[in-house]
């Protein structure tokens, strides 16, 4: 007689569950098939990524080629008989173009600064939870000096003193963004260093290292996964809002943020020069958005990110 | 509490220092504040005359006591600009961001609180969906961006409301919606949140099976409960407003802090740029101190 009729359906049920790798990954397809919006969401960030990886092949022109015989053309629905989709901007240039282009900036400071100030907020966070006592407090309190700057008209100042460039700006939207990962990490870190799996570590005599690194890093990857989709939407609009002002990305290379501030001077006379970048941001976060909540929703339910 | 009180108060205190150091290092960074403030096509003469009526040719030590000195007096230096002193400018822009950010604060908290409460009444219904769906969207158009499609929709199209300046409440409606649109989405699923986690305890239920009014449970016992961490997320988000209407002050020609600081730095008026920072950063500081305080009095299962 095998065993595997001992153990009644709901039991075996209960095993598989707590295979956590297998679990997690089954989790996340099985909620993707339930979920309409995160399907939504992982399709619109793939569309963009591809546009910005193609964008030399995919644009129907020149992102930068201008004529003045063709300035403020309205999109091509408008029947004006020519061939810019979405109309030209004030010196002639391709507005599909320049926002395909534009996607570029977008995502790599995006990405970047997601990546980036994870990794500084991953950091500080074991650091805190897994040390505390003075390291903690005094990384606390950096923390709370860190959120304690109004972000924005630091980051203008900085950046106006010295000289926007594509670093530059990834530095300073990573440096408001990895206090929200060193806080959550940190309090992850405080109750995975009760749990028996990391006291077992220390007392068999495993190193500080061993410890932080074999076992309550991968334990606390989730959040930051997390934190990092649900803040992929607002980076980008910050690039945005920063490109705006003028202190993004230098022209010529396009950014989104950089073409709805040139369309204002347009406003009244092209509407189209705003509002496509515009939708352009929008539906980029909505995607960012709508798969991090997915995220969140499947890893790690009770997690908070304000 | 008195004792927590001192002690944040005491931390408060030297958060604002240090900003005060951030401040004056800000126009340090480059190495040489000279030629960043020095207008294009300045020789090598006027630079070092500049240096000498700045002070800036003094050990940084010294310089930085001067200023330390100065800022503690509310002197910040004489604006390039203007030719009166910054902070004097500052201030005078101070009530019109104050009134955009409590107008956008305002607006996020009327709308977002209801629509966030009525949501979780209604959980998985149509509007549920069509509600959190539209706050997914509230949370990912750029301010700035919804606010020149509200003056291409309300000022250009319909001739409805002023494009920009500041008057009376038809200017404000644009700026302030557009300001609030984030926090407003982001209150109404947090509000969300919170609200379907406090009616499913237990305290609910017997309010419910003891008979008491609908009205009653959600006002009384649901409401109640929901709303102490909302709070912190409010003074965050007061905080934050007004931090953050810079862009959109650009965006209307809002005549507040904001557009004074963008000025200020496309046109290198340093002492502008450093009043600002410190004044919104102190603001910043104190509303965040507040907010702790308060949470101590509504929380009282907090000890600090």
């Amino acid at each position: 007689m095998s065993h595997e009729g001992l153990v009644p359906a709901a039991r075996k049920q209960d095993f598989e569950d707590e295979l956590p790798e297998r679990n997690r990954l089954t989790a996340l397809a099985r909620s993707l098939r339930m979920q309409k919006s995160a399907i939504l969401g992982l399709l619109i960030l793939l569309v963009v990524t591809l546009t910005a990886l193609t964008a030399p092949v995919i644009s129907p022109m020149s992102p930068t080629a201008s004529s003045l015989s063709r300035v403020l053309k309205p999109p091509m629905w408008a029947g004006e008989g020519h061939v810019f989709i979405l109309g030209t901007d004030h010196l002639g240039r391709d507005l599909l173009s320049r926002i395909i282009y534009g996607s570029q900036v977008s995502l790599v400071v995006g990405f970047f600064s997601v990546a980036f100030s994870g990794a500084i907020g991953l950091f500080v966070g074991l650091m805190a939870g897994y040390f505390g006592g003075k390291v903690d407090y005094l990384l606390m309190r950096l923390v709370d000096f860190v959120l304690s700057f109004p972000f924005i008209l630091l980051a203008l100042s900085t950046i106006a003193i010295l000289g926007p460039s594509l670093e530059l700006i990834i530095v300073m939207i990573s440096l408001r963004l990895w206090t929200v990962y060193a806080r959550v990490v940190r309090g992850a870190v405080l109750s995975l260093r009760e749990k028996e799996f990391v006291v077992a570590a220390v007392g068999i005599g495993s190193s500080h290292m061993r410890v932080l690194f074999r076992h309550i890093l991968p334990n606390v990857l989730a959040p930051v996964i997390i934190i990092g989709s649900l803040y992929l939407g607002r980076m980008i609009i910050i690039e945005a809002g920063l490109s705006f002002l003028g202190l993004g990305v230098p022209p010529p290379t396009p950014t989104w943020g950089g073409l709805m501030a040139q369309g204002r001077s347009y406003l009244y006379v092209s509407w189209w020069i705003v509002a496509f970048p515009c939708l352009a941001i929008t539906l980029t976060a909505l995607g960012a958005n709508l798969m991090g909540d997915w995220l969140r929703n499947v890893l790690d339910p009770r997690l908070r990110v304000r | 509490m008195t004792g927590f009180i001192f002690r944040r108060l005491l931390q408060s205190i030297v958060l604002i220092k240090f900003v005060l150091v951030f401040v004056f290092l800000l126009l340090h960074l480059t190495g040489d504040p000279v030629r960043v403030m020095a207008p294009d096509g300045a020789t090598e003469q006027d630079i070092e005359q500049l240096r000498h009526e700045m002070g800036l040719d003094k050990p940084l030590l010294t310089q930085y006591g001067i200023f330390f000195w100065g800022a503690i007096k509310g002197d910040f230096g004489v604006s390039f600009e203007h030719g009166e002193p910054a902070m004097k400018i500052v201030i005078e822009h101070l009530p019109a961001t104050v009134e955009l950010a409590f107008s956008a604060f305002l607006i996020s908290v009327l709308i977002g609180i209801p629509l966030g409460c009525l949501a979780a009444f209604r959980e998985n219904t149509v509007y549920d969906q069509s509600m959190m769906f539209g706050a997914v969207l509230g949370q990912a158009v750029p301010d700035f961006g919804m606010g020149l499609m509200m003056i291409l929709v309300f000022s250009v199209f319909l001739g409805w409301l002023p494009p920009f300046g500041r008057g009376d409440w038809s200017n404000l409606l644009m700026p302030a919606v557009a300001a609030s649109l984030y926090h407003t989405a982001r209150l109404a699923r947090l509000m969300r949140s919170e609200m379907l986690e406090v009616i499913r305890q237990d305290y609910i239920t017997t309010a419910r099976s003891k008979g008491v009014a609908n009205r009653s449970v959600i006002f009384r016992h649901a409401l109640k409960n929901a709303s102490i961490p909302i709070v912190t997320v409010l003074g965050i988000d007061l905080a934050l407003t007004l931090g953050g209407t810079v862009i959109i002050e650009t965006v209307f020609a809002w005549p507040g802090v904001g557009r004074l600081t963008v000025q200020a730095i496309h046109n290198r008026d340093f002492p502008i740029v450093q009043s600002a920072v410190f004044l919104m950063a102190s603001t910043f500081v104190i509303i965040n101190m507040l907010v702790d305080i308060i949470y101590t009095y509504l929380d009282p299962r907090i000890k600090y």
